[in-house]
């Protein structure tokens, strides 16, 4: 038998949360170096995972496979296909700059009881959402992917309402209840949608009679196993449901402003970055292989509603006087690029959701952060109250302004890449959908524009002008988030040799191939 | 009557006594009961003839003997193949010794053995008067309030008759499930409910409450057990025997030998609809089904704690299994006329228990609507009339009854100066003060709200799985949607400890005896342990899944 190397990805950062979770109340530092040595190792595990996959070979690859839940027909199976590797490394290396990030996040304002250990369960806590969500990638049973699904709810909804930022406009105990509201409303989405998705599940076996996604997908194309066009609607539906609330999109997009805006930066990071993104992975390895037909009937609407979520997000982005909420909206937009890019069924969309799944992560991570960092030394998240910060931290500011630009998908930043891949495919099968969403960029200019000018530019206000540049922890987080945009904006061909076979074989199981490009006949 | 008539009813009486068949029974196969019954007599003579100072030493040993040899002996006779092969009906056809009761038996063995300690408990009331005091009134005679109450706590005085009490309901509810008779049914309820009608009445702090509880309980289970006795009667008219066998041929329309005097009403399906109908609804009230629920809350919440969390865990099991057994065994022949009723029930309870716990403040009685939701939950896999649905329900009332005692063991570690703080406004910031018993309750209401991982996702899944196989892919939904409304008020709380800033003057958690953290330590450690790696516990109850007929 060889290595369990997936097991371990997933294993790793588990144990290391119950290992950080345990150290003593006075080891705050160690606590936040073991959770830091942990990330690392996770990632380069997930470096090993990368070097191991072939992108020419089978379709999962690194499988394992053991009996878990007989009754139940659940198998502890997992394999990756190029996406997932995509994800899991983007996971694994996110998580690192997070933790860094969010050093000071949750030292203890006051001595609360003796057993009172804020700083270890915030460390804990995020390898915990770090195990679950790299098994969430990895699993190729649909059952065992539901359980992670849903369990990373609770680390997640402890992280929103257990820890925000220090300084709040309305004094602490305003903080704390809107704090618990953001959380509370986070986690009745998602549970909504995770237990709608239950009844799918469940419904699922009922017809298929096992979990095995490999076993479904297969029986499924070579007609064995029949679906009455409504059972697999329905089910296709509630499978469907959830992955839009997580992913989020319009109408069910409500929770993640508010979660956003309560968090600590990090945190933020972790839900729009990390978690968000296993919604949008689902529709591509579940809806569409599970449910191919539905999937193809459903799409008209998703798309419409994938387009509103682009315009929508991104003029309210426009309107937003707060930097975490605009970041919010700004995400909100681009979830819909990634979901458009899913449902136009073409192989350039398709890539180009994925990559720019990894993209977003990237780009997210470097100005969510260093908004964080800005927002922590004035104790403020109104864009209002800043202004002239270009002069006091300049080097604060230009990162800044390179998280801005890869978020509107400057060309050479590594957005722009994935943004292009979307709306040509999108366009090749709906030219109309794709000039719309085209929309989607220019607001994107205005917002991160606007934003910069507002708080970086102009005359210095007072509160700032005494505001230090970035320290080099944060400098060691921000640099290499930057040097990844530049270089996947000039080169995105390492990620895209892993995900084109995977994105082709996604192709195959709806029966798409993409139109063939026309020419006017001459006349 | 003439003098030849009146002589041969002489002489049939006069023959010899060995003509009257002797009964067999099946001792070995009853042992659990009887081990559990002749422990509760011993009981009553300790309380007779042991010194006040040692009886309660005396009585927590002998009920956790009693119970530990009763479950190696429902163990012994699992291994010995009498839950699958050798199942069979014992005791001239009152008891049924095959897998689901054995499972069920078991089960309240253990919620028995927990609940024990929490009983037993004697460290968080503070001392009276220099004595280590329970959670059970001095002396249950004395008028709250009075000065023969006063005399009894100060002479330390404790009801130690609980013991033998908590013995006797679990021999009853030992018999319930498993009882292949309406009499011996009806003698199995009555058996369980008289000491539960009695506990409940015990409670050392807030004794009016506990009493006034105790008197809805018994007024309402009176009537209940009295619909239930009346319903008996009717099938009795019905089928010409209380059997249950027999009354499953009738309603097959095998009608064998009718006895001249019933020629009239056998086979009257008036009689079998109406009569099935009042037993079912005497054992829907046990389980606390909507709308046979109106008792729950108020008797959860009066009962001393530790009360509540046999009376939550233990009887729902016996009950479910009595119900269990009465629809597969004795009315499967007109599920079409019962399915769609407990759908009904099904729907409105699940619902019900959601919707109205919402607005509840106080943690005993939202824990009585959540277990009311819960009985919701279990009817749905009773309606899936399959061997999954037996089995389902099986898992379900094994994982829920260890949930249920740990966290009303919870409830009683949290306290203040009036004893046990229930108000959920006294729980803010418990996280923070306590964060390990803070941690352990979030568990436990995770599990209850089904969250995957713990017990009550394997239990919730195995359930709905069940009634989707069987066509009730609606009541799934519905299902799914009430526990999106439970999980609501279960994270209500979990809010209110982690994420609400502690009052000053709030409550504060006692630090129990190793008893109370056994009780809790073992309910935490199954809840991770079935919702982790369920598969053992799922392939015992799909074993026992078969009835005996």
């Amino acid at each position: 038998m060889s290595f369990p190397l997936l097991t371990a990805t997933a294993a790793l950062p588990a144990v290391g949360a119950v290992a950080t979770a345990a150290v003593p109340a006075a080891r705050r530092t160690a606590a936040k170096w073991l959770a830091l040595l942990v990330s690392l190792a996770t990632l380069v595990l997930a470096i090993v995972v990368l070097v191991r996959f072939d992108p020419g070979g089978a379709r999962y690859q690194l499988t394992e496979s053991h009996p878990w839940i007989a009754d139940f027909g659940v198998r502890y199976e997992l394999g990756v296909d190029g996406i997932a590797v995509a994800l899991l490394a983007l996971t694994a290396l996110l998580i690192p700059f997070i933790i860094l990030a969010g050093w000071h996040d949750a030292d203890p304002l006051e001595t609360g009881s003796r057993r009172w250990r804020p700083t270890q369960g915030f460390f804990a806590l995020i390898l915990a959402v770090e195990a679950m969500v790299i098994i969430s990638f990895e699993a190729t049973d649909v059952f065992l992917f539901y359980i992670f699904f849903e369990a990373m709810l609770i680390p997640m909804y402890f992280l929103i309402g257990g820890f925000g930022d220090r300084a709040h406009a309305q004094g602490e105990e305003a903080a704390s209840t809107q704090r618990s509201y953001a959380a509370v409303k986070f986690l009745l989405y998602n549970l909504v949608g995770g237990l709608i998705m239950l009844a799918a599940v469940i419904g699922l076996y009922v017809v298929a009679g096992n979990f095995s996604l490999q076993e479904i997908a297969q029986a499924r194309a070579n007609g064995s196993l029949h679906m009455a066009t409504s059972t697999e609607r329905w089910l296709f539906l509630g499978f469907f449901f959830a992955f839009a609330v997580k992913a989020p999109l319009w109408p069910l997009h409500t929770w993640l402003p508010n979660a956003m805006q309560e968090s600590t930066a990090p945190v933020a990071v972790l839900i729009t970055a990390v978690v968000d993104k296993v919604g949008t992975f689902a529709m591509l390895r579940f809806c569409l292989q599970l449910f191919p037909e539905a999937s193809k009937w459903a799409t008209p609407v998703i798309l419409v509603l994938a387009l509103i979520s682009i315009i929508y997000g991104a003029l309210l982005a426009v309107g937003q006087r707060d930097i975490k909420r605009l970041v919010a909206y700004a995400s909100i937009s681009h979830f819909g690029f990634i979901i458009l890019g899913i449902f136009a069924m073409t192989s350039q969309g398709q890539s180009g959701a994925t990559l720019y799944m990894v993209n977003h992560g990237i780009s997210t991570a470097a100005l969510m952060l260093v908004a964080g960092f800005l927002i922590s030394r004035r104790g403020s998240r109104l864009i209002a109250d800043y202004g002239g910060v270009q002069k006091v931290a300049p080097v604060l500011a230009g990162t800044f302004l390179i998280g801005g630009l890869a978020t509107l998908s400057l060309p050479g930043l590594a957005p722009f890449v994935s943004e292009f891949l979307v709306l040509v495919g999108t366009f090749t099968r709906y030219p109309a959908i794709g000039i719309v969403a085209t929309f989607g960029i220019v607001l994107a200019a205005l917002y991160t524009l606007v934003l910069y000018q507002r708080t970086m530019t102009g005359p210095v206000k007072p509160e700032v002008s005494a505001m230090p540049d970035l320290k080099a922890r944060e400098l060691v987080v921000v640099a290499p988030l930057i040097v990844l945009l530049i270089f996947l904006g000039v080169y995105p061909k390492p990620v895209t040799d892993i995900v084109n076979p995977a994105v082709k074989q996604t192709m195959s199981d709806v029966h798409k191939t993409d139109p063939k490009p026309e020419v006017e006949a001459a006349k | 009557m003439s003098a030849t008539a009146v002589h041969s009813l002489w002489t049939t009486a006069a023959e010899p006594i060995s003509k009257i068949p002797a009964p067999k029974i099946e001792y070995g196969q009853l042992s659990p009961t009887l081990i559990v019954v002749g422990a509760a007599l011993v009981g009553i003579l300790v309380e007779a003839f042991v010194p006040r100072k040692s009886r309660y030493y005396a009585q927590v040993f002998v009920s956790a003997v009693a119970l530990c040899a009763a479950f190696a002996a429902v163990v012994a006779l699992a291994a010995d193949g009498y839950g699958t092969t050798k199942a069979h009906i014992a005791a001239m056809g009152a008891i049924a010794v095959d897998g689901p009761s054995l499972f069920l038996q078991g089960t309240i063995l253990l919620a028995g053995l927990l609940a024990l300690f929490t009983f037993a408990e004697r460290r968080l009331d503070p001392e009276a008067h220099g004595n280590r005091v329970d959670s059970f009134a001095a002396q249950a005679a004395a008028v709250p309030g009075s000065d023969t109450e006063k005399a009894a706590v100060k002479a330390g005085f404790t009801t130690t008759e609980v013991f033998p009490l908590l013995l006797f309901a679990v021999a009853g509810m030992l018999v319930f499930p498993s009882a292949n008779d309406l009499l011996t049914l009806f003698v199995a309820l009555e058996v369980f409910s008289l000491p539960l009608y009695l506990m409940c009445a015990l409670a050392r702090r807030k004794r009016l409450m506990s009493q006034e509880a105790a008197v809805k309980y018994f007024l309402l289970g009176a009537f209940a057990s009295a619909f239930t006795l009346f319903g008996i009667a009717l099938l009795y008219g019905y089928a010409g025997s209380v059997s249950y066998a027999t009354i499953a041929q009738v309603v097959d329309g095998r009608v064998a030998n009718i006895d001249p005097a019933l020629a009239n009403t056998t086979g009257n399906d008036a009689l079998l609809l109406i009569g099935a109908a009042m037993v079912v609804m005497g054992l829907l009230f046990k389980v606390g089904a909507v709308p046979f629920h109106m008792w729950t809350p108020d008797v959860y919440q009066g009962a001393p704690t530790p009360v509540t969390g046999f009376m939550a865990a233990a009887t729902k099991v016996a009950a479910f299994g009595a119900l269990l057994r009465l629809l597969y065994v004795v009315l499967p022949g007109m599920r079409w006329d019962w399915r769609p009723v407990m759908w009904g029930v099904a729907i409105i309870t699940m619902l019900g228990g959601a919707i109205v716990a919402i607005t509840q403040t106080d943690i005993k009685r939202l824990l009585a609507y959540s277990s009311i939701a819960h009985a919701g939950f279990i009817l749905a896999g009773v309606i899936a009339t399959s061997k999954d649905g037996v089995s389902s329900v099986l898992f379900y009332l094994a994982a829920y009854s260890f949930v249920t005692i740990g966290a009303f063991a919870v409830v009683t570690l949290v306290r203040d100066a009036g004893g046990e703080a229930t108000h959920l406004s006294k729980w803010a910031g418990l996280g923070r003060r306590s964060p390990l018993v803070a941690a352990v309750f979030a568990v436990f209401l995770l599990a209850f709200a089904g969250i995957p991982l713990t017990s009550g996702f394997a239990g919730k899944f195995a359930v709905f799985k069940a009634a989707a196989e069987g066509g009730a892919a609606p009541l799934v939904v519905i299902g799914v949607i009430s526990s999106a409304i439970a999980a609501f008020f279960y994270i209500r709380v979990i809010v209110l400890m982690f994420f609400s800033e502690p009052k000053p003057e709030g409550p504060t958690v006692a630090v129990p005896s190793p008893l109370t953290m056994a009780a809790i330590g073992v309910g935490v450690a199954v809840t991770l342990v079935l919702g982790v790696a369920p598969q053992y516990f799922l392939n015992l109850a799909s074993q026992a899944g078969v009835f005996v007929r």
